[in-house]
């Protein structure tokens, strides 16, 4: 337990050693100042506004930025559609796969948009190399992209001074400027350490019967952007995309590292890095606790397990704990970091089976899940998400002390708190209509796989992941049949496909317009000095305040839910 | 910009990003991967007689036909007592369609699953190993892994299946435990990941063994 925890601690040093350092360089590459990396990626750069006739210098308000979030998630939804549905003409499809089903095909071009990469198909048995490079891969880099974008433009309207067209950047300038300057370059390094670890980076197919491709680049950017998205169907705990104990630190470093580092960008862009460092400390406790209790609970076995007569206690030569669904390499600790490390960010790769995890230790995801992105949170979606929860806290305090809230000289007044609020309760509410129309009606019923409170388990799951952009599953529930290698006559559950696909895209882009609209109505007002009375919101109170927010609103909105399918599991040895 | 016009500007962008990032990024990591490490790139493929027979990285089973048929029309197989024996797998040991068991912590069929595996693992080793008892059994030893396909197993499991290799191939058990610990392979640094045995490494360097004696 000590080698394990020992484990965990190095890989929390690490992140924190690397926030300052990666949020220093994304303050530069969002201020616009130069980097060491201007040599290469300037020209780069420069070329794409030319193609695209663009002047980065233009100032978008807030409804314009948005618009051009949405139209040019728009033509990647376009693209990835019409590549997944035209499989039989791609080059680099060695196995020659068919293409996915329309229904299927809806769902996955809906989430690789999304930045969820929630995955209803198995990679290595339907999917054209062509379809993972130039469709998947590129939607990794730029759904991670936009999250990135959105948060700065919402910093933007936090710090604006007021002026007669309050600005919140240029969107092409963010879209561009975050791929260049800060995902690309970390995705080569990463890939390439990767491949040295024994992920696969190959053109060749199959050989002696081994299904092979182009992993390590797409694994590199599927962490670094917090995707998940898997080449292999059991994604991250196949060795080919997982190979080694330090592989797997890498891959971990990599999920966590721009969510965690963007809170010191955030800080240093608003002029006082104690406000990063007090938005990191806050998500930073949810997310030990998360870690320290699903290690503790997968130390111990399934009552499946004992029920079978298996000793899962620790023995000489073997650290004991609930293996099932587990590969040795990675052992408990690492399965359960990156359990914690996957749904708290809005990652959702998973190196280990969690439909298979104790029912105590199955409930962290979904706690996790529940925090909304808030801890930590996907690329740019977590920074926003956790300051809409700043502005609710600050609101809340100010009811407290009986003052007019203001947040870093602004003040905090009805419009703002009613787009808050309703940025933080959309995708509860889409979880919950999501899994309430999977249940309650005949046609959720052939996607689920277990029995008992375990099926009501698949089904939240999949729609709280979906909802929260994630991506990882309790892997029974399914969306498709595919009754033959290569995707000859299969067919999608088209209820399933479309509802998951709609869920990704509402619970996605409503909270991106009302983020901007946040934004541009903070971006337009006057900035007034700090008085006696302002709350601080870079104080060990406040951080206190922030994380008792984040529990109370996102984890106790689904405690009901959560009752009914792992607490329940969690306090039983019944079988079912 | 008019809408219309903006759209036109998003499909370029995407087009051209997908030019850098979908093709010219992946082959560029290709290349790179390709001459720094190619054996790793290409899968570390593991060769006897010239022959590619798996991967250092895929576990893979160890068995011999027994020449029947399941309901399914699958062929029946059973250990090949010769070899250490991989873990369970849900996906008998595919590399080329993964999937996970999904098996549920309360689930009552999971329980006769783990109750056969255990069985399973009592028939092929209590003979060998002395004073072997079920709560003795090492739980990776009776638990399938995520990836179908896990190249190791646990000390614990590698040294109670040691018995049974030394006895079948009449070779002297301290040899056998220290091709086990040749072929272990250890945490990063001594830190980072969790000691496994490389099964498939294992029984290559005993094949070697008897061929050399």
């Amino acid at each position: 337990m000590a080698q394990g925890f020992l484990q965990i601690a190095i890989f929390c040093a690490l992140i924190v050693a690397v926030v300052p350092v990666l949020g220093g360089h994304m303050a530069r590459v969002f201020r616009g100042e130069r980097t060491f990396l201007d040599p290469v990626a300037g020209p780069l750069e420069r070329s794409t506004y030319r193609l695209l006739r663009i002047d980065p210098e233009h100032g978008q308000d807030w409804k314009a930025y948005a618009r051009s979030v949405i139209l040019f998630s728009l033509a990647g939804w376009l693209v990835l559609f019409l590549i997944l549905r035209t499989q039989t003409l791609h080059p680099f499809n060695p196995e020659h796969f068919h293409s996915g089903t329309w229904d299927l095909s809806f769902n996955t071009a809906s989430s690789f948009v999304t930045n969820t990469n929630w995955q209803f198909y198995g990679g290595e048995t339907t999917l054209s190399y062509f379809s993972q490079m130039a469709g998947l891969t590129v939607q990794n880099f730029v759904s991670a992209a936009t999250g990135i974008a959105v948060a700065i433009a919402l910093i933007r309207g936090i710090v604006a001074r007021r002026s007669a067209t309050p600005t919140l950047g240029n969107f092409w300038q963010d879209l561009v400027r975050a791929t260049f300057y800060v995902l690309l370059p970390i995705s080569i390094v990463g890939a390439v350490l990767l491949v040295s670890q024994g992920v696969l980076q190959t053109l060749g197919g199959t050989v002696a019967g081994l299904a092979r491709g182009p992993v390590a680049s797409q694994e590199a950017i599927k962490e670094l952007g917090t995707n998940g998205g898997g080449f292999f169907n059991v994604n991250s705990a196949y060795p080919f995309e997982n190979a080694t104990g330090l592989s797997n630190l890498i891959e971990l470093f990599l999920i966590l590292c721009i969510p965690a580092s963007l809170t010191s960008t955030y800080g240093r862009m608003v002029g006082s890095r104690r406000q990063g460092w007090a938005i990191f400390a806050a998500m930073s406790t949810l997310f030990v606790a998360s870690v320290v209790v699903v290690y503790l609970a997968e130390l111990h076995g399934t009552p499946a397990q004992h029920a079978a007569g298996i000793h899962t206690g620790a023995i000489d030569g073997s650290t004991g704990g609930n293996m099932e669904g587990k590969d040795v390499r990675f052992g408990i600790a690492n399965s359960t970091l990156w359990a914690a490390v996957t749904t708290v960010t809005s990652c959702g790769a998973v190196n280990a089976a969690f439909e298979s995890l104790t029912g105590l230790g199955g409930l962290v995801p979904m706690v996790d899940l529940g925090y909304g992105e808030s801890v930590f949170g996907g690329v740019g979606t977590g920074l926003y998400t956790m300051l809409l929860y700043v502005l609710l806290a600050v609101f809340i305090g100010g009811l407290m002390v009986g003052r007019t809230p203001e947040f870093l000289g602004k003040k905090v007044e009805a419009r703002e708190i009613k787009l808050v609020s309703l940025g933080v309760l959309v995708t509860p509410l889409a979880v919950l209509l999501s899994t309430g129309a999977a249940m309650a009606t005949k046609y959720g019923a052939p996607s689920i796989f277990a029995s008992g409170p375990q099926g009501f388990s698949e089904s939240l799951y999949a729609y709280m992941s979906q909802a929260n952009n994630n991506g990882s599953a309790f892997a029974g529930y399914t969306g498709y049949y595919q009754p033959n290698p290569g995707n000859i006559g299969a067919h999608g559950i088209t209820f399933a496909d479309l509802l998951g696909g709609v869920t990704m895209l509402g619970a996605r882009f409503a909270p991106i317009i009302l983020v901007l609209a946040v934004a541009g109505a903070l971006a337009a007002k006057r900035v007034a000095p700090q008085g006696l009375g302002t709350l601080r919101t870079d104080t060990p109170t406040f951080v206190g305040l922030l994380g008792g927010t984040v529990v109370l609103i996102g984890a106790l909105t689904f405690f009901p839910a959560l009752l009914l399918g792992p607490v329940v599991q969690g306090m039983t040895d019944r079988l079912f | 910009m008019k809408p219309a016009r903006e759209l036109l500007t998003a499909i370029i962008a995407i087009l051209a990003l997908t030019l850098v990032l979908g093709v010219a990024y992946p082959l560029a990591v290709t290349g790179i991967s390709q001459v720094a490490f190619p054996d790793k790139a290409d899968g570390s493929q593991v060769k006897v007689d010239g022959r590619v027979v798996g991967s250092r990285l895929i576990g893979r089973a160890f068995v011999i036909d027994t020449g029947k048929k399941d309901a399914d029309g699958n062929a029946i197989t059973r250990p090949d007592p010769r070899y250490f024996q991989p873990r369970p797998s849900q996906s008998d040991y595919s590399a080329t369609g993964t999937f996970f068991s999904n098996r549920g912590p309360n689930s009552a069929v999971g329980r006769f699953f783990f109750r056969d595996a255990l069985d399973a693992y009592m028939a092929l080793e209590s003979r060998y190993a002395p004073g072997l008892t079920r709560a003795k059994v090492p739980v990776d030893a009776v638990t399938t892994s995520a990836s179908g396909v896990d190249p190791h197993i646990s000390k614990a499991n590698a040294v109670i299946q040691a018995h049974r290799i030394a006895a079948v191939r009449h070779l002297p058990l301290d040899r056998v435990d220290q091709l086990v610990a040749d072929n272990t392979d250890g945490r990063f640094l001594g830190v980072i990941g969790e000691p496994g045995v490389n099964v498939l490494e294992l029984n290559l360097a005993l094949d070697k063994e008897a061929a050399t004696r």
